[in-house]
């Protein structure tokens, strides 16, 4: 899969931004979008040339400065304890409890489920336990990063068709959402007409 | 493939509309899927017909009023945007 190219660019991108915010007092992360980029690629050339090298121009363009907002954002928002009341955090932990093997033997499994032979999940006192430590127990680790994968390969794929921009980004990604809903009713229907009970939690 | 999460909302509120507009007297009975007609004891399990029917029946008494609600905001939204 192409995980480390993917996150290459996305992990590259924040260091320069996040060190020339912090320099410029507290008011960095209000100003507008358009400023932090032209201060960040003068500073990003010198600092980050040793970790990855990035295509000339790549801080300059809307969608890093786009994507740097929504990620901090997305940070500042997360940790807000109003954010407990609707989407319960902590039980959500328990499907991003993975480890790299865990990952990899679930992928495995995914791919080739021929020769796996117990399928039973292991319980810890009336819970399932954690997926770092049974390869049967439910995940949303990786469907999140599969779907991650999924937008920017599919904008790699438009990119190399001369046919990027970044609206294209976000349209792929709200299909891509669309799909996943509909299958998610599809196969829930579908359990609730054959009657088929499943217990989760 | 611009499948986008609003038609997607449009599709599910066609789709519900259309299942409410199934009338029992009139259409359903003369099929085989009334919600009177046999479906089923008490201890069996339900087929996929009763599972169908009960879920007809259940789509058409919850979602009756609110279906009122979010069919005049469409029409209403639809009116001036277009």
């Amino acid at each position: 899969k192409r995980r480390v190219p993917a996150a290459a660019p996305r992990m590259a991108d924040p260091h320069p931004l996040f060190d020339d915010t912090s320099a410029a007092g507290s008011g960095g992360a209000h100003r507008g979008y358009g400023a932090p980029p032209p201060a960040a690629s003068s500073s990003s050339s010198s600092s980050s040339s040793s970790l990855y090298p990035p295509p000339a121009g790549f801080l300059s363009e809307p969608v890093s400065s786009l994507a740097v907002a929504y990620g901090s954002s997305l940070a500042a928002f997360n940790l807000l304890p109003q954010l407990d009341r609707f989407i319960p955090v902590g039980r959500l932990k328990y499907y991003f409890a993975v480890d790299t093997v865990y990952v990899g033997r679930k992928l495995g499994l995914l791919i080739f489920p021929f020769l796996h032979q117990d399928w039973q999940v292991r319980y810890q006192q009336d819970a399932p336990v954690a997926p770092r430590f049974d390869v049967n127990a439910p995940d949303l680790y990786i469907p999140v990063m599969a779907f991650i994968t999924y937008i920017l390969v599919a904008g790699l794929a438009l990119g190399t068709q001369n046919r990027f921009s970044p609206d294209s980004l976000g349209l792929q990604a709200s299909s891509a959402l669309a799909w996943l809903i509909l299958e998610v009713l599809a196969v829930l229907l579908s359990l609730y007409l054959v009657t088929v009970n499943t217990d989760l939690t | 493939m611009a499948f986008t999460l609003y038609s997607l909302l449009q599709a599910a509120l066609l789709i519900v509309n259309a299942i409410a507009v199934l009338h029992e007297e009139r259409f359903l009975r003369h099929v085989g899927w009334g919600s009177d007609q046999g479906i089923g004891g008490f201890g069996e399990e339900p087929g996929i017909k009763a599972q169908i029917t009960n879920l007809i029946r259940s789509v058409r008494t919850v979602m009756r009023v609110p279906l009122i609600a979010v069919n005049s905001i469409t029409i209403v939204l639809l009116l001036l945007f277009g």
